[in-house]
């Protein structure tokens, strides 16, 4: 630039504080948000010419495809073009870590939903109405769709898993106490509030450039690239941000930005692809069903002696990403508590359903609920009150060795339960609750108290690493770009919080712009609650390389140690002297000082050796815990909770209102996973929860009144981005409070002597079934 | 047509009669605040608020609306909120409470707060909010501070912008819509357009456009014939026309039937009460349509007018035949339905068990009544392929001494085998067979017991 710019350097604008850490400033979005103005995909300008895909589905669960007439499908009105996998210029397979995911079926259909073939069409209806004439012939074969099926049938998608730690069949042989015991935990359909959503425009010489709803913009890219046998430079990738992800954005994104993509380098034309409602609850992967099984021996205390555990998810047609998420269940079999001999075996069931895929916690709820319904039979069992069994049993040194090897370093558990049991008066309210059951018979309440201990690390080491992008310009502003994807969790306030602080501007002065993979390459996928994590040190990265060159340079020129060049308040200060920033940038401008800067980090210490199933995985665990209260109706099953006490450790809190949205709404998500969300298929293999009419989410209503969240302050003992941690998921499985808390209620039926099977989601129906079990228990006399 | 977005008078012409609210606004006017989450109107992203007879706004789904229906409205978005630059207070307290995360439900939660903030409230704040944002789903925050940013706004009521007064009505506002104001109109539509489906709120016909991309080319909306929106309680008999919205219904009947309105709660959400109908939750004949039993155990009387002309009249238990089939024929539309308000003061219970408490399709609702002859009457939906009494289980129970506080319960108890004998339910995806037997057991012990001895829970409800 020939001129500076003349404007005054502060600038007037509202936020004129320095940005703070710890500050519980508002969203970056906010005003964006409530106004209506944030954009999302679908909010893009359409070009005149812009192009609408569908897809046509099959209809069964599991068939070879003998012939498709799709002479009536390009007949239809408004139809610009159609494709079949023949068709696919490139890579078939979309698979994101192994293989068998064709973005088109070729010969053979492997679950109900599968896209046989896609169609461009001038508009959504059109392209919705032109699948619908396909003529296609199968040849029906058997399928296999449940989890006792598949093992039954050794139907897997990938080998087992298993951890050992000492011997546990010896252990539980002799121990004074044996139990066993079954849950089957259902899965869980996302329902982010934006449906899956990619629009592909042409660029010259045959380049792309790809809007998606996507977690993972880097496998975006490269997997257009392959689908359209494309260099990967000829494909940008780019999110600004997501109506809600959860994991179901991190994989299942990508096969619509393929399609979009195939058709825009076919027909020259811009292409939007977005999935009605029902084709997304029907297409795309969801949290994965387990068949959870335990062996478990223990003594008069309740303390563990040694658990046989097995994990069986139900991975869909293909591996997908279940080898993590299965893995990542074992890996929380233990959840809080020190095991003492265990083994864990993770299986990897096919069944000819949809692929499933990550969700909130990836696996780790499924173990976490295992263990949890394990402590609640052998309370029972001994006659003991749950949460004594539980804190019988929580990693303390010296008990402090997980199953796959790592020791547990920071025990914040203890005292966390210590002080929710006192905040939320647990014993007097179990006392009091217990005297209600006995005087009350068509209602009765429950109450748990159940921790959370969840590993942070990507269990894939190398996607432990994150790149940034700071720019810093000559008006003091700044713009960052990161491998980050922002779904509404919070992640750009974040970032735009890390590098505002870093150089002591006011959040105003940083830009948090899109993520797109010309501006950062080869991103991790936005996952495993790592963002802010692996990104705030990236950005934190750059942000240190700027100001090592800024300092330099002010050393040299205000003859100055580099220990009084400080950025503070809006200002830089320059020993007894201080400048404005902007003034100051420009001066380093004029003086060539570079003012961009790439970050980068890579998480330490993090090993896992598969041979042998022993390593450390994670850099640290987040914990929190939770008490949740209910009452029940035990002549319907129906129930309400009434009270729910939240104490969670996030270290040092980089924004505690944002920290606590993530801990309030993974909670509610997690008690809709665990109460009124119920995903079912029926004997042909066809979702039957297909829509919001009949999968139904928490509404406002039944979050209790009373729900107190409080963070644990204490820093993480692990240099993470100024000693906060991950807290993207965590939470979601506080809610199993809410699960087990149904379950006290329906064992007070009879009077606690059992420990009712209930799966998971405790619909009402299974409360119902619940309260059964416990009547006819009672009916009989009870314990003997 | 002609209709005002925002204060701002927009005309319309060449638009199919079947094309929503929502897909004009998104695809025509570029007003995109107003977000598309299921076009089912099960998620409430693309709430906005229409102006009503009385000047006042209430909340819809747009997904659900044809854009025909507004016509004369104003309807407003989250880009109408902010008025000469200053945020509604509702946005800014959202912004506060930190109510937003991934903001794609946010303008649709922005629109129903605005609209429970317009008029001062009395009584519970919580549940005036809690109602408002029935139909909202939020799937990042918990809802706490969205409540919270209602809670805050509700002392101070923030009226919205004044409805332009209606200057423009054509019976026909889109080729294919037609709005007649009398039956008279009605009739002869009917003879002329005899292929023609009639509308209401549209809360269920909408969906073969939306789902399943049916077109619907002649509609005729039946919202603006007075006759067919009146609730008339004159007299010994209350009419409540086919066309009034459960929403008016709930304003009407408080004080008449009470146990109807708070069970109304539990039907859709605010924004489908704002819009949905009785004579559409009966026509429909859905098994498991929430009203029939309640109008069952009343006894109701359906008024059917015919497109040549004149009236039938049939009891509603005459008037469902089979899985959504009823006795209306071609050319006939249900103009009233009539309750004895004697009957209307009898002791009477409702329930409904659902997975979910709020805007949940049932899997069995019960409806009991003890009428002035003081004979129990059941009916139960969600139990056969229509809504249905249960007849076997009326004259059992009835023959015996069932309202002795010492004798109810084992007459229940023997009461199963007559419910087996009126009902053998079906497994779905909301409850089994097993499941949906035992709970017609469950609420006819409950209804009894509370129509006995006045002992009453319902854990929905509790706090």
């Amino acid at each position: 630039m020939r001129k500076l710019t003349d404007r005054k350097p502060t600038p007037p604008r509202p936020h004129t504080q320095a940005a703070q850490l710890g500050g519980s400033t508002p969203h970056e979005s906010a005003r964006l948000h409530v106004t209506g103005m944030a954009q999302y995909v679908d909010d893009t300008a359409t070009p005149e010419n812009l192009l609408y895909v569908a897809t046509g589905q099959s209809i069964h669960a599991h068939a070879k495809v003998l012939a498709m007439d799709l002479s009536a499908v390009w007949a239809s009105p408004g139809v610009v073009d159609v494709v079949v996998q023949a068709d696919i210029p490139g890579k078939v397979d979309v698979a994101p870590v192994y293989s068998g995911d064709p973005l088109l079926a070729g010969d053979e259909v492997q679950y109900v939903g599968q896209p046989l073939f896609a169609v461009a069409a001038t508009s959504m209806a059109a392209a919705q109405r032109a699948v619908k004439c396909a003529k296609v012939d199968y040849d029906v074969l058997p399928a296999v769709l449940e989890i006792e099926q598949a093992l039954a049938q050794d139907s897997f998608v990938l080998p087992q898993h298993k951890l050992l730690m000492g011997d546990p069949d010896a252990a539980i042989d002799t121990a004074p106490h044996q139990i066993s015991g079954e849950v089957y935990v259902r899965g869980q359909e996302h329902f982010y509030l934006e449906g899956q959503i990619s629009q592909a425009t042409p660029l010259e010489d045959g380049a792309l450039h790809v809007l998606s709803s996507s977690q993972h913009p880097t496998e975006v890219q490269k997997l257009v690239a392959e689908v359209l046998d494309l260099p990967f430079h000829k494909v940008v990738a780019e999110v600004r941000r997501m109506g809600g992800g959860f994991g179901g954005k991190e994989t299942q994104a990508a096969p619509l930005a393929c399609l979009a993509a195939l058709f825009a380098q076919r027909t020259g034309r811009p292409v939007r692809y977005r999935m009605p409602r029902h084709d997304d609850m029907v297409q795309t992967g969801k949290r994965h069903d387990f068949l959870n099984r335990y062996r478990v021996g223990f003594n008069d205390d309740g303390r563990l002696l040694g658990v046989d555990m097995t994990l069986a998810g139900k991975c869909g047609y293909s591996a997908d990403l279940s080898d993590g998420i299965v893995d990542r269940a074992m890996f929380h079999a233990d959840n809080a508590y020190y095991l003492n001999n265990a083994s864990i075996l993770g299986l990897r069931c096919k069944t000819h359903t949809v692929s499933n895929t990550a969700f909130r916690g990836f696996g780790g709820p499924k173990g976490v609920l295992a263990v949890e319904c394990m402590m609640d039979d052998i309370a029972r069992h001994l006659g003991k009150d749950p949460l004594d069994v539980r804190i019988e049993n929580l990693y303390q040194p010296g008990r402090d060795e997980t199953p796959y090897g790592q020791t547990i370093e920071q025990h914040q558990l203890p005292a966390i339960i210590e002080a929710l049991e006192q905040s939320s008066n647990y014993r007097a309210r179990r006392a009091e609750i217990t005297a209600y059951n006995a005087s009350h018979e068509t209602t009765k309440r429950g109450l748990a108290l159940t921790p959370v201990k969840f590993g942070i690390s990507f269990t894939a080491k190398h996607l432990n690493q994150a790149g940034a992008l700071l720019h810093l310009y000559t008006d003091g502003s700044m713009q960052i770009s990161h491998g980050g994807t922002e779904m509404g969790q919070g992640l750009y306030s974040k970032i735009q919080t890390i590098v505002a602080h870093a150089f002591g501007q006011p959040l105003s002065q940083v830009a948090v712009v899109s993520t797109r993979t010309d501006k950062v390459p080869n991103t991790s996928p936005t996952a495993a609650s790592s963002g802010t994590d692996l990104n705030g040190m990236a950005a934190l990265n750059a942000c240190e390389k700027i100001k090592a060159d800024l300092r330099a340079f002010a050393v040299e020129h205000f003859q100055v140690a580099a220990t009084e060049v400080q950025f503070l308040e809006g200002a830089v200060k320059l020993g007894a002297e201080s400048m404005a920033f902007a003034e100051f940038i420009q001066l380093a401008y004029l003086n060539r000082v570079p003012l961009s800067a790439t970050g980068f980090y890579r998480t330490p210490k993090i090993n896992y050796d598969r041979a042998s199933a022993k390593g450390r995985p994670f850099l640290y665990f987040a914990n929190g815990a939770a008490v949740s209260e209910v009452i029940i109706d035990t002549e319907t099953g129906e129930y309400r909770v009434t009270q729910v006490d939240v104490l969670h450790d996030v270290g040092s809190s980089l924004n505690p209102a944002i920290d606590i949205g993530q801990i309030e709404g993974g909670f509610v998500q997690g008690m809709g996973w665990l109460t009124s969300e119920e995903l079912l298929w029926d004997d042909t293999g066809r979702v039957i929860s297909n829509s919001p009419a009949n999968y139904k989410i928490p509404t406002a209503h039944d979050v209790p009144v009373a729900f107190n969240v409080v963070l644990f302050d204490q820093a993480n003992q692990e240099a993470t981005v100024h000693r906060s941690k991950a807290v993207g998921e965590p939470p979601l499985m506080l809610a199993i409070s809410v699960w087990a808390a149904l379950r006290d209620a329906c064992a007070s039926v009879a009077n606690y002597q059992i420990s009712p099977r209930i799966n998971a989601p405790a619909t009402p129906e299974q409360v119902y079934w619940a309260v059964q079990q416990a009547k006819a228990f009672a009916a009989k006399g009870g314990a003997q | 047509m002609r209709f005002w977005l925002n204060g701002k008078q927009t005309d319309v012409d060449g638009v199919a009669a079947d094309i929503t609210l929502l897909q004009h606004l998104r695809e025509s006017r570029s007003s995109l605040g107003t977000k598309e989450g299921c076009a089912s109107g099960d998620c409430g992203a693309c709430t906005l608020l229409v102006s009503d007879d009385d000047g006042s706004y209430r909340s819809v789904n747009s997904c659900l609306m044809p854009l025909a229906s507004v016509q004369g409205r104003q309807v407003l978005t989250v880009e109408g909120l902010a008025q000469a630059g200053e945020l509604h207070p509702i946005q800014q307290a959202m912004i506060d409470t930190h109510a937003s995360q991934c903001g794609f439900c946010t303008p649709g939660f922005a629109m129903s707060l605005a609209g429970a903030n317009q008029h001062a409230v009395e009584g519970d704040g919580r549940a005036h909010i809690l109602d408002a944002i029935s139909g909202n789903l939020c799937r990042c925050t918990g809802y706490k501070p969205i409540v919270e940013a209602g809670l805050q706004v509700l002392p101070k009521p923030n009226p919205l912008p004044p409805a332009p007064a209606c200057e423009t009505r054509t019976a026909q506002p889109l080729p294919g819509y037609w709005q007649p104001t009398s039956e008279t109109e009605l009739r002869g539509l009917l003879e002329q357009y005899p292929d023609a489906r009639l509308i209401a709120g549209g809360t269920d016909l909408m969906l073969e456009g939306t789902q399943q991309y049916r077109e619907l080319r002649q509609l005729i909306d039946l919202s603006h014939i007075k006759s067919l929106t009146r609730i008339d309680s004159a007299g010994d008999t209350l009419c409540i026309g086919a066309a009034a919205t459960y929403s008016a219904q709930e304003k009407a009947l408080s004080a008449l039937a009470p146990a109807y309105v708070s069970f109304l709660l539990r039907l859709g959400s605010r924004q489908i009460r704002n819009r949905g109908t009785l004579g559409g939750n009966i026509c429909n004949a859905s098994p498991i349509a929430d009203t029939p039993p309640w109008l069952l155990v009343q006894e109701a009387e359906l008024i059917i007018g015919k497109a040549g002309g004149g009236f039938r009249y049939e009891r509603l238990e005459d008037f469902y035949v089979d899985y959504k089939k009823t006795t209306l024929a071609a050319g006939e539309y249900l103009a009233d339905v009539r309750l004895s308000r004697a009957r209307l003061k009898c002791p009477a219970k409702l329930y409904k068990v659902s997975k979910r408490f709020e805007d949940d399709i049932s899997a069995v609702c019960g409806a009991f009544l003890i009428n002035p002859n003081g004979q129990l009457r059941i009916a139960f939906g969600g139990m056969a392929a229509v809504p249905k009494r249960a007849r076997a289980t009326e004259a059992f129970i009835n023959k015996q001494d069932w309202r002795n506080p010492e004798k109810w319960s084992a007459i229940i108890d023997q009461a199963a085998q007559y419910l087996a004998q009126d009902f053998t339910p079906m497994t779905d995806v909301r409850a089994s067979s097993e499941y949906r037997a035992a709970m017609a057991h469950s609420l006819l012990r409950k209804a009894c017991r509370a129509l006995v001895v006045g002992d009453d829970v319902e854990v929905g409800i509790y706090a």
